[in-house]
C-alpha cells in the first residue's frame, strides 16, 4: 500500500530533511535548492513523496490527495479558518519552524491598539497572505468596516500608508520592531506541525511514518529569513497636504531587470539594488515614492488606490482584468523586457497535443486545471469549454502538480526548458507576456498628480527608446 | 455526465410550490390586513451592512456567503443576505424616515452556510416589521398577527415563549463579565447553546445563583413576573425597566387570552435584540421568532427609532401545512378543425370559471381527470363523467357550466 507525503519547499526543507533522516525515512535529493519535486525515499519504497510550495500542503492533505503532508500550523489554521472541514487532522507539532502570526500595525501610526482600531469609524484595510485568517480577526474584533487585500508576499511594507494593518508570520515581535511595525495582537503561535487526511488516518495504516516522526527531534536549522525592511527603513512620509506620487516596483526575478531598465531611464533609485532591496528605496523625483511589492499584487493595489503607478507584468494585469472587467487600472507603456509565454501544460504521457484535443478527450472525471493564474485559468478553461472542469490555485513550484494532483496546468515559460525538464509539454499559447508600466485611471486625471505622473511616464518611454530591443 | 444539485440546496416540486405558495398567500393577506405594506430588498448587499457591532454575531458572519464582486477591487465584500430585518432596516432608513411609524412585510429567501450540506442553505422566511413605536402594544400587535397567520395555515396548537433580551444583558453586566466573556455568552445563547450559563463565573455569586434561578423556570403568568422582580431587583435595580417591558406584555397576552411559557431558554434570536423575545413552537419545532431591536435603525445610519419584527420559518411551516384543495381539471379534447376551435372556447371559458382546463396533446393519462369535455365541431358539446361513466351531452358552454356547477364540482 502507498503512503503519500507532502513535503514543504523553502524555508522548512533543511529542518524537515533532517527530521526525516533522523526518523530513518532519509529522502535523497530533498535539500534547499534541489530542484526534484519527487524525492525517493530508497528504504521504504512504498512512500510517495512529493514537494510543494507550504501553503499548497494543508490544501493537499484536505482533498485527500495525499495522507500526510508537513506545513507550519498557520497555513492548516488559514485553510480552516474559511472552509471548516474536519478532513485535515492536525497530529502534532514539529517542534522547528516556530513563529507567530501577528496583526501589526506600522510604529508611526496612532492606531496601534486593538481599542483604537475597534473605534475607528472609516474602513480599515488590512493586508495579508492569510486572507481567510484576516477576515476571521476582523470580524471576531467586530471591526465595523474592513477591506482585506490578499497579498503574495511582503505584506508587513504596506502598513502605514497603503493598508492600517497587516497580518504577518515572523519569529519575535522583536524581528517587527526592527521593520518598523508594532504587534496589536499575536493571532496564532505556529511551527511546522504534522497533519494528516481524516479518511488516511482512519481507514489506512501510517504508524510507521507517524511514529518515527513524532519520536525524532530537530532543532531549526538556520536559514535566511526572506523579507524585512517594513515600515521603518526609510519610511517616507511627505508632509501633510503634499501631493504624492506613489509607484511600486517588483522584487523577485523581475527585479535585475528593472534595476536595468530604470538606469536607462535616468531615473536614480537609491536601495533597489539586485540581492536584497529595501522596502523603501528612495527615487531622486521630488513628491515621488516608492515601495517594493510583489508584482502579482500590484494591478489589485493600483487599482485600489494605493500606488499610482507600478511596474508588472502584463500576465499579471490580465489575471487581474479578468476578475475585475471595470477596474481602473490600465497599462501605460511596455517596457520590452521579462518577455515570457503563457502557456497550457501537460504531462508527456498524455495523448494530446493541443487544446481541441483537450476537449475532445473522453473523460470520466473532472479536468483539474492548476494555475497560480486563477482567472486566466479560469477563462481558458470556459472559452475553450473544458467541461467539467475545476480550477486548482497553485503558489509555486507548480510543475510538481502534473500529472498526480492536475491535469492541465497554466504556466509562464521564457525557454520551455523548466517544462521539459519536468516531462510535461506545451500545448498552446494563450499570449506572451513582458513587463508593463501600469496606472490607476482616477491619479492620472487628478490635478495635483498629472503632472508628477507624466514626469515619470516620459523618463520611461526614453528608456525604452534608449534600448528598443530589450 | 449527469450534474448533480448543488450541494445544500433544495428543489421545490409541484406540491411543495403549492404548499409554499399557501403559506405566502396566508401571510400576504394577515398583514395587508393589517395594515402592513410588502417589501423586498435585493438579494445582495454590503458585508459591512452586518458587520456593524450588534448586528450579527461573528458565529452568523462566519458563515455568510461573501465575496468579491466584479467591481471587488476595493476589498468591498458583498452577501447573499443572510437575514431579513437588517436589509428592512436599511431600506426603511432610505425611504421611510419621514413617517412615524412604517409598518413592512416581505417574504425573502436568506442564505447562510451548513457544514453537512444536508439542511438547505437557502431558508425562506414570512417577515413583518414595525418600525418606530416603542410601545409593548406594538409587540403584542406583531405577536397577534404572528398567531393569525399560523391559524389560518390550520397549523394548531401553536405555543408562545417568551424571554427578554434586555434582562439578560442586565443580568450579565451585573456578573462582571469582561465586554468581550459577556459577547461570547450572549453569542451562545442567541445561537440557543444556554449550557454555557452553567460555567458562567462572574464577581457576584449571588446573582450567579437568581441567573441559575431565572434559567431552572418557566413562568406562564404575569405573577411570574411580580416574583422574579421581587427576588431579583433588589440585587440589581437596573433590571426594573426590562421587568416592567415583560410585565406589561404578559398581562396584555393574558388579557387577550393567549396562553405562553416565560422561558430565558428561549431566548434564542439575534445580537440585535434588546427587549422582548418571542418564539411559536408547534410539534416540537421552531416555527418563527421576533423580538424588539431598538438599537437597530441608530446602527444602521437611521435615527433614534425603536423597532420590533418577527419572521415565520417557511420551510418549517411547509413541513406542518396541508396543500390547498386542488381545483376540478376537466381534459378538453376536440375532434376535427372545428372542434379545435371550439375546443378552444370551451376552455377559455371553463378556466374563466375557474377550474383547471387542459387539453388533450396525447400523452396525458385520460384517467388523471373526472370529467372529460369532447368538442366535435357543430355537433355540440360530450361531457363524460368518468366517476360514473355516464356521457352527456349539452348544447351549450353556458350548459355545461350550469351542468357542473350543479354537479358541485367547485
Amino acid at each position: 500500500m502507498q503512503v503519500r507525503l507532502a513535503l514543504p519547499i523553502g524555508q522548512l526543507q533543511d529542518s524537515t530533511a533532517a527530521l526525516l533522516k533522523e526518523a530513518g525515512f532519509a529522502i535523497g535529493d530533498y535539500r534547499e535548492g534541489s530542484r526534484s519535486y519527487r524525492p525517493r525515499c530508497e528504504a521504504f519504497p512504498g512512500l510517495f513523496t512529493k514537494v510543494f510550495h507550504e501553503k499548497d500542503i494543508a490544501i493537499q492533505v484536505a482533498i485527500g490527495n495525499y495522507d500526510v503532508g508537513i506545513c507550519r500550523l498557520d497555513w492548516v489554521e488559514e485553510l480552516l479558518a474559511k472552509y471548516h472541514s474536519d478532513a485535515v487532522v492536525k497530529v502534532g507539532a514539529l517542534g522547528y519552524g516556530k513563529r507567530s502570526l501577528y496583526a501589526v500595525a506600522a510604529s508611526s501610526s496612532e492606531a496601534k491598539s486593538l481599542e483604537a482600531i475597534r473605534s475607528r469609524s472609516e474602513s480599515l484595510r488590512i493586508v495579508s497572505e492569510y486572507p481567510n485568517l484576516a477576515e476571521s480577526f476582523a470580524l471576531k474584533q467586530r471591526l465595523r468596516r474592513f477591506q482585506i487585500f490578499p497579498a503574495w508576499g511582503a505584506a508587513g511594507v504596506y502598513p502605514p500608508e497603503n493598508a492600517e494593518l497587516a497580518i504577518v508570520a515572523e519569529t519575535s515581535s522583536n524581528r517587527l520592531r526592527e521593520q518598523g511595525l508594532v504587534p496589536v495582537a499575536t493571532i496564532l503561535e505556529s511551527s511546522a506541525c504534522l497533519v494528516a487526511n481524516r479518511n488516511s488516518l482512519e481507514g489506512k495504516d501510517l504508524s510507521q511514518l507517524l511514529a518515527a516522526l513524532s519520536r525524532a527531534d530537530v532543532g531549526d536549522i538556520d536559514v535566511e529569513e526572506a523579507g524585512g525592511g517594513g515600515a521603518a527603513a526609510g519610511a517616507q512620509r511627505s508632509a501633510i497636504g503634499e501631493p504624492v506620487v506613489s509607484l511600486a516596483l517588483p522584487d523577485g526575478h523581475q527585479q535585475p531587470h528593472t534595476v536595468d531598465f530604470l538606469n536607462r531611464a535616468g531615473l536614480k533609485i537609491d536601495g533597489y539594488n539586485v540581492g536584497r532591496p529595501t522596502a523603501r528605496p528612495r527615487i531622486g523625483v521630488d513628491g515621488v515614492t516608492v515601495k517594493v511589492i510583489r508584482p502579482q499584487d500590484m494591478p489589485l493595489q493600483v487599482a485600489n488606490g494605493n500606488f499610482d503607478l507600478a511596474i508588472t507584468g502584463r500576465d499579471w494585469l490580465r489575471d487581474h482584468r479578468f476578475r475585475f472587467p471595470s477596474s481602473p487600472v490600465e497599462e501605460l507603456l511596455q517596457l520590452g523586457f521579462g518577455k515570457v509565454r503563457i502557456v497550457a501544460v501537460v504531462t508527456q504521457d498524455m495523448s494530446v497535443s493541443s487544446t481541441d484535443d483537450l476537449r475532445k478527450l473522453k473523460r470520466d472525471s473532472v479536468l483539474r486545471v492548476a494555475s497560480e493564474y486563477v482567472n486566466i485559468a479560469d477563462k481558458y478553461a470556459h472559452d475553450n469549454h473544458l467541461t467539467p472542469c475545476k480550477i486548482v490555485p497553485t503558489w509555486g513550484a507548480s510543475e510538481a502538480f502534473l500529472p498526480e494532483d492536475a491535469d492541465v496546468l497554466i504556466e509562464n515559460t521564457e525557454t520551455g526548458s523548466t517544462i521539459a525538464e519536468h516531462n510535461l509539454k506545451i500545448i498552446d499559447t494563450l499570449f506572451e507576456s513582458s513587463a508593463c508600466l501600469i496606472g490607476n485611471t482616477e491619479a492620472m486625471g487628478r490635478l495635483d498628480k498629472r503632472e508628477k505622473i507624466s514626469h515619470l511616464v516620459e523618463a520611461m518611454r526614453r528608456g525604452i527608446e534608449a534600448h528598443p530591443h530589450s | 455526465m449527469k450534474v448533480p444539485r448543488c450541494k445544500g440546496t433544495r428543489d421545490l416540486l409541484p406540491q411543495d410550490m403549492a404548499k409554499f405558495r399557501r403559506i405566502e398567500a396566508e401571510f400576504r393577506n394577515c398583514c395587508l390586513g393589517w395594515g402592513y405594506q410588502e417589501i423586498r430588498t435585493p438579494i445582495l448587499e454590503y458585508l459591512h451592512l452586518f458587520t456593524s457591532a450588534g448586528t450579527l454575531s461573528p458565529d452568523m458572519l462566519g458563515r455568510v456567503y461573501s465575496f468579491l464582486d466584479w467591481d471587488g477591487w476595493s476589498g468591498e465584500r458583498v452577501v447573499l443576505r443572510p437575514d431579513g430585518t437588517i436589509p428592512a432596516a436599511r431600506l426603511y432608513v432610505e425611504n421611510f424616515q419621514n413617517l412615524p411609524i412604517a409598518k413592512l412585510f416581505y417574504v425573502e429567501n436568506m442564505f447562510a452556510f451548513e457544514g453537512t450540506g444536508k439542511e438547505s442553505r437557502e431558508r425562506w422566511q414570512c417577515g413583518a416589521e414595525l418600525i418606530g413605536g416603542s410601545k409593548p402594544e406594538g409587540d403584542v400587535e406583531l405577536l397577534s398577527l404572528a398567531l393569525e397567520a399560523i391559524a389560518r395555515l390550520g397549523i394548531d396548537p401553536v405555543e408562545i415563549r417568551l424571554a427578554h433580551a434586555g434582562l439578560l444583558r442586565t443580568f450579565l453586566e451585573g456578573l462582571g463579565l469582561s465586554g468581550e466573556q459577556e459577547a461570547e455568552v450572549l453569542d451562545q445563547i442567541f445561537s440557543g447553546n444556554v449550557d454555557v450559563l452553567v460555567d458562567i463565573k462572574g464577581g457576584n455569586p449571588e446573582l450567579e445563583k437568581q441567573l441559575q434561578l431565572l434559567f431552572g423556570m418557566k413562568g406562564s403568568s404575569p405573577g411570574f413576573v411580580e416574583n422574579l422582580r421581587s427576588v431579583c431587583a433588589p440585587l440589581l435595580p437596573a433590571l426594573e425597566p426590562s421587568l416592567n417591558e415583560l410585565a406589561r406584555i404578559a398581562s396584555l397576552l393574558t388579557g387577550l387570552g393567549f396562553g405562553y411559557g416565560i422561558d430565558f431558554t428561549s431566548g434564542r434570536g439575534f445580537e440585535y435584540y434588546t427587549g422582548i423575545i418571542f418564539g411559536f413552537y408547534s410539534s416540537g419545532r421552531r416555527l418563527g421568532g421576533g423580538g424588539r431591536y431598538d438599537e437597530l435603525i441608530p446602527l444602521v445610519g437611521g435615527g433614534s427609532v425603536c423597532a420590533s419584527g418577527f419572521a415565520l420559518y417557511v420551510d418549517e411551516l411547509m413541513d406542518l401545512v396541508k396543500e390547498t384543495p386542488r381545483r376540478e381539471r376537466i381534459l378538453v379534447k376536440a375532434k376535427g378543425a372545428e372542434g379545435l376551435r371550439d375546443s378552444l372556447e370551451v376552455a377559455w371559458l371553463l378556466r374563466g370559471a375557474g377550474y383547471i382546463a387542459e387539453f388533450d396533446l396525447g400523452y396525458k393519462e385520460t384517467s388523471d381527470f373526472r370529467w372529460i369535455v369532447v368538442m366535435r365541431g357543430g355537433e355540440g358539446i360530450e361531457l363524460i363523467d368518468q366517476l360514473s361513466g355516464k356521457k352527456r351531452r349539452k348544447s351549450s358552454p353556458a350548459e355545461l357550466l350550469r351542468f357542473l356547477e350543479e354537479a358541485g364540482c367547485k
